[in-house]
């Protein structure tokens, strides 16, 4: 007779017989009850309890609540078991809703977003949990016009274009590419696929739901900077934070950056701003915002001067309209040949051969005017 | 006790290619099986240095710095963002013999194998030499052939330079290339005059880089004077000054330096024996291909 022998245990044992087991240490987990007495077994779900079972007599009483006998070992058998993927896990799917209506919504697939990710969750036969990962623009595509994908290293690849190609250094930018799919995911697979996308999101958003989220704020990030990124260090002088405020609106918004800003100017100074919505926290000023503020630092160090600009009204407005449109990255679509709008290729060009001098000056003044100083 | 491999790397905000390298390494070795566990962090990519340790499951990481020579990032920025309590004394090194330490981070509860860096380690040497054989396409390389092992150099850390020089005379020892030398992108002796320091007609050319960038396509081949610019590619080998130039770019693309982050790990304590049938041993032989 084939089968598994004492040297090879069963790598997917009964989970009827599993939680047999298990009773012994005392299983209480969902609504499941389950603990071994010197009297037998007793087993017990919201509306039904069992005592002084025998052996056999238990295994006959899980019949009728397998839902809870496979959620049960679904979460202690299969899913991973470190704290953070855990509880992402879980989240997925709602855990607070009895295990019935729950069982019920993952047959027919049930669905959360994180960033721009939607995760599709169902079960299949035995209760084990399968997933889709896909781009939450993408809910409604037809897989076959997916890319898919089974390898959830492959996403921290996917991630470094968008969708036209260009790098993303930043990659919780709502920027990501859509076009693909990860098709048929077990739960470890699908924290990779995750953290492949968004990296550290998942630790991060599971350390703040415990408490202890090591938030860095701003001035204790650039203080611990070294080499080319210590002179961010006197950009704060003891003057305010406005600059702070100025950084963070520019760059951690949401429409900038999904994360939301959990750190603020120090521990005793919030800043002024939003800091977005998104489902994981950013912990300490990144990478991106360090280096930025770097040239910032830089600029930050000149001290304003006036200029006299001789504009029309619809010049100034169309200025304005320019710097807009940049900073709201919304250039590619102005249409060819709309010039109402001031950020217009045509408007520009118009505005830069009417207003520059030759050597690309406003207005012929000097950007360096040394009789000025 | 698990045990992961944490490769870090510089990454860049500009250059996607400049993670490729410690991704496709990364690639390579999961799919040997050598590691339960491995992760990639980047000093400007993600996860970060600082989130790095906390993406990791096992209770012992052995971390390995994806950089050429000892100096600021392996000895101050690296340690600083992992919360490692280390000092460049930790590894008693005269420059290029940094080896492993041991430490506990103080963000996570597990320990931290901190290892020198891939460019350090003596197998680098035949990762330059492979290197040389495949831009030749010759296995033999070397006799009646000129070798310039190249390095970024700077003056502002002495070990920048002492990693390419250590390199270098190790492979002249060998008695395989007619010459080798020692030159630099921004110190004496300089790349720029490649021709001026060899008479060997062919000379190849390997840069000490771990990632294609702006310094190994377009800065060193336009010194060189391969190209004029960069960006449209070059000749291999390009005829310059009666010499046949075999400029091979960065180093760090090389598939056998996968083989060198894993020694790293080896000699700081990690179990890197292979699973099953080890296959021909290479490790570059279940590489993924990179994009």
């Amino acid at each position: 007779m084939s089968g598994t022998t004492a040297t090879d245990p069963d790598p997917d044992p009964d989970p009827a017989e599993a939680l047999r087991t298990a009773a012994a240490d005392g299983v209480d987990f969902d609504g499941l009850e389950a603990t071994r007495h010197d009297d037998g077994f007793h087993l017990a779900v919201p509306d039904a309890s069992y005592d002084d079972l025998s052996a056999s007599a238990f295994l006959d009483a899980t019949r009728g609540h397998e839902a809870y006998v496979e959620n049960w070992f679904f979460w202690h058998q299969h899913a991973p078991q470190d704290d953070a993927s855990w509880a992402f896990l879980r989240w997925i799917e709602r855990p607070d809703d009895p295990v019935p209506e729950r069982c019920e919504r993952l047959a027919d697939g049930t669905t959360r977003e994180w960033g721009q990710l939607l995760v599709e969750a169902r079960t299949d036969e035995g209760g084990q949990r399968r997933y889709d990962l896909r781009h939450v623009d993408d809910a409604d595509a037809d897989v076959a016009t997916l890319s898919v994908h089974t390898d959830p290293t492959d996403a921290r690849r996917i991630r470094k274009t968008d969708g036209n190609g260009r790098y993303r250094p930043l990659s919780t930018a709502p920027t990501l590419a859509r076009g693909w799919i990860f098709d048929d995911l077990d739960p470890t697979a699908l924290v990779r696929a995750v953290e492949g996308f968004y990296p550290a999101t998942i630790q991060n958003w599971h350390r703040e739901r415990a408490g202890d989220l090591d938030v860095a704020h701003w001035h204790e990030t650039i203080s611990r900077q070294t080499g080319i990124y210590g002179v961010v260090q006197t950009w704060d002088r003891g003057e305010g934070h406005d600059h702070v405020n100025w950084v963070a609106e520019a760059c951690c918004a949401d429409s900038q950056c999904l994360k939301r800003r959990e750190w603020e100017y120090d521990e005793e100074t919030p800043l002024n701003v939003p800091g977005g919505d998104g489902v994981f926290p950013c912990r300490e000023p990144c990478s991106l915002v360090i280096a930025t503020a770097r040239r910032w630092t830089r600029m930050e160090a000149e001290q304003a001067r006036t200029y006299e600009f001789d504009l029309t009204p619809s010049e100034k407005a169309q200025i304005e309209a320019i710097i807009d449109a940049v900073a709201d990255g919304r250039t590619d679509e102005i249409r060819e040949a709309d010039t109402s709008d001031g950020a217009n290729r045509y408007r520009a060009r118009y505005l830069r051969a009417k207003r520059f001098d030759d050597a690309g000056n406003l207005c012929g003044v000097p950007t360096e005017n040394d009789e000025a100083e | 006790m698990s045990e992961a491999l944490l490769i870090v790397a510089h990454g860049s905000h500009l250059n996607p290619q400049s993670s490729t390298p410690a991704q496709d390494h990364a690639d390579a070795l999961r799919a040997s099986g050598r590691f339960d566990e491995i992760r990639e962090a980047y000093w400007k990519e993600e996860p970060s240095f600082r989130n790095a340790l906390r993406t990791v499951t096992a209770d012992e990481v052995y971390v390995v710095p994806l950089f050429v020579s000892e100096g600021y990032f392996t000895e101050q920025v690296i340690p600083r963002e992992l919360r490692l309590d280390f000092e460049a004394a930790d590894w008693d090194s005269d420059g290029t013999s940094a080896d492993h330490t041991t430490l506990e981070p103080t963000d996570v509860d597990k320990r931290v194998h901190y290892c020198g860096p891939v460019g350090t380690h003596d197998a680098m040497t035949d990762v330059i030499v492979r290197r040389a054989e495949t831009v030749t396409s010759n296995d033999d390389v070397g006799a009646g052939v000129g070798l310039a092992v190249v390095g970024h150099g700077t003056k502002r850390n002495e070990n920048s330079a002492k990693a390419i020089q250590y390199h270098a005379d190790r492979i002249r020892d060998r008695d395989r290339f007619d010459e080798v030398r020692a030159l630099f992108m921004d110190e004496d002796p300089e790349v720029d005059d490649v021709t001026d320091h060899f008479e060997s007609d062919d000379v190849v050319v390997v840069p000490l880089f771990i990632a294609d960038g702006y310094h190994t396509q377009e800065d060193i081949p336009e010194d060189m004077g391969l190209t004029d610019d960069g960006r449209g590619g070059y000749e291999v080998p390009t005829r310059i000054d009666g010499h046949d130039i075999w400029y091979a770019g960065a180093i760090g693309t090389e598939p056998l330096m996968a083989d060198v982050v894993l020694e790293r790990a080896a000699d700081a304590g990690a179990d890197v024996d292979a699973p099953e049938t080890p296959g021909d041993g290479a490790i570059d032989s279940a590489r993924a291909d990179g994009d």
